[in-house]
């Protein structure tokens, strides 16, 4: 498999507080990589230094074969490295449609907007928010917000995805239909790294694992042997989950 | 075209005609509507369309006026002066902006309002050059008589006007619109879907400078001597906004309606109440902002129906 995106000793701090320590971490193309860890384990930062939003401070980082360290956030996107957030980011008085026209309109050098909307409606279509195209982005649920991130996500004709808890503060039913919905994604064929909590998604959806801990990449690998790893079992996990899961076998 | 932008065409349409109904003092209103349509028009560009509340109008439109007003002193034609200082004031204004518009909100608010003082101190020490605080006197452009000098001037500002007009719906209906837009609504989204926000900003900040920095200088032109305090005047960058926030937030028509009736406000106050004109002034104002929140523009029959319906 070759290689999409590779992180060297990246490390990133916050005036006292370090981020990232260190992370060495690549990521192959057609795969599921999942980025699991507590909470404030640098997860979300690592995916903001990949894309520009907080520049690494020291390290490296190499997307399809170019060094993107030092790259501006609308550059990144250019680039096909596209992503969703953990709190939605939608244009609030802008319809569906247009939110999502607005991604295929500026991640693409001289698309045109009407071009841009009859994208954006494909990729609405595709999420199953068709019927809201013509809704405020404000009046919309929590999990259509999430599948109108995914759709302007989709629409930057992505590389590499990030998925930032996609599944957050969604309902068992609308977390199946989102995972339905990465499968396809998955099989088509785009590279996915996700930003996740729910273990059953992880395991379920995921090809490789990698787990973030203070900042540090404490373990990588197959599902199954990370979910076993004693420093993983430690720092995220829990006893009681090692018991669980050994129980089942 | 959209039905708001041809009724602004048409409102234009019938300020030209204006010169048909009146002597010097109209003319003298018409002028003056027009350079307040042009500054609250051009204000709407980066206020109204990428939601950064600037206060530099009154530096731009200062600009032009002194720029205007050396230059014609020299001797070289006003048509000419006038193009210089809009070409001028659009290429500095959008390399100050990518320094400027990296600050949001009040802090960038605060940051257009110093280039005014900046800019006011620079003319009142450059006495070579501007003559400082004495003022500047600007030569008569031309022999004709006062009313026909008064036409003349009222068209330069029209057809000043029209443009500016024709810039803004060009911006409101093009890719530059759409992504202000977005940048007003998530300026963080704005640039994780790949709109370069920075070149976009400052685009919109030097439209906005532009053609008020060319009825700075017509103005010179027209009133043949100026000052630092007052082409400087603080009251020209709080007084689009004002407009702006009386006809409409964002929309062209809204604005030019808030522009005139702000004129027209104006005016009627300061004839009939001359010792308190202001306080008064200020309080129309604030009972408009208040029972018009979003403007004369939310006006129109349709939406009074709903508020009837709603009751």
């Amino acid at each position: 498999m070759s290689e999409i995106l590779r992180l060297e000793n990246v490390s990133r701090h916050f005036s006292g507080l370090q981020a990232l320590r260190d992370v060495t971490l690549t990521v192959n193309k057609g795969e599921v990589l999942g980025l699991i860890g507590p909470n404030g384990a640098g997860k979300t930062t690592l995916v903001n230094t990949i894309c520009g939003v907080t520049p690494a401070n020291s390290g490296k980082i190499i997307f399809d074969g170019k060094d993107i360290t030092p790259i501006k956030t609308y550059q990144a996107a250019r680039l096909g490295l596209s992503r969703t957030f953990q709190i939605v980011q939608p244009f609030a008085e802008f319809t569906a449609l247009d939110n999502v026209a607005a991604a295929a309109l500026f991640s693409q050098p001289g698309q045109s907007l009407k071009v841009a909307r009859e994208q954006a409606m494909a990729h609405l279509v595709y999420v199953g928010l068709e019927l809201q195209a013509n809704h405020p982005a404000a009046t919309l649920t929590l999990a259509m917000r999430k599948r109108l991130e995914l759709a302007k996500a989709l629409a930057m004709k992505p590389k590499l995805l990030f998925l930032d808890e996609v599944n957050a503060g969604l309902n068992s039913a609308e977390v199946e239909r989102a995972t339905k919905l990465i499968h396809e994604l998955a099989a088509s064929g785009i590279t996915i790294v996700m930003i996740e909590h729910l273990m059953k998604v992880v395991l379920n959806v995921c090809t490789r694992i990698a787990v973030l801990h203070n900042g540090a990449l404490i373990a990588d690998g197959a599902p199954r042997e990370v979910i076993e790893n004693p420093a993983v079992v430690e720092a995220y996990l829990g006893q009681q989950y090692a018991k669980r899961n050994a129980a089942r076998g | 075209m959209t039905k708001s932008n041809i009724a602004l065409l048409v409102l234009l349409a019938i300020v030209a005609s204006l010169p048909l109904f009146g002597g010097a003092y109209t003319l003298r209103l018409g002028t003056i509507a027009c350079m307040y349509a042009i500054l609250a028009l051009s204000w709407n560009v980066v206020g109204g369309f990428a939601g950064y509340p600037s206060f530099a109008t009154a530096a731009f439109f200062g600009f032009g006026a002194y720029t205007t007003g050396v230059l014609l002193n020299k001797g070289l034609p006003l048509w000419l002066c006038v193009v210089i200082s809009a070409v001028a004031a659009l290429l500095i204004t959008a390399a100050l902006g990518a320094a400027l518009l990296r600050l949001r909100g009040h802090y960038f608010a605060i940051a257009s309002l110093s280039l005014v003082e900046v800019l006011r101190e620079l003319v009142n020490n450059a006495t070579d050059l501007t003559g400082g605080g004495m003022g500047l006197n600007i030569p008569l452009v031309s022999g004709s008589g006062v009313l026909a000098e008064a036409m003349s001037f009222f068209y330069a500002m029209w057809i000043l006007l029209l443009l500016t007009a024709l810039m803004v719906m060009a911006v409101a209906g093009s890719k530059l619109g759409f992504g202000l837009a977005c940048i007003r609504q998530n300026e963080t989204a704005s640039s994780m879907v790949g709109l370069n926000t920075t070149l976009y900003k400052s685009i919109a900040f030097g439209l906005s400078a532009c053609f008020v920095s060319a009825a700075g200088g017509i103005y010179a032109a027209w009133v043949h001597y100026i000052d630092p305090s007052d082409v400087f005047d603080i009251l020209y960058s709080v007084k689009p906004i004002v407009m702006a926030l009386m006809g409409g937030l964002g929309s062209p028509l809204g604005v030019a309606c808030g522009a005139f009736l702000y004129l027209a406000l104006e005016e009627v106050v300061w004839r009939n109440y001359i010792q308190i004109h202001t306080g008064v002034l200020g309080l129309i104002i604030v009972l408009l902002l208040l029972f018009l929140p979003h403007g004369l523009i939310s006006l129109r029959p349709a939406n009074l129906w709903r508020r009837v319906k709603h009751v």
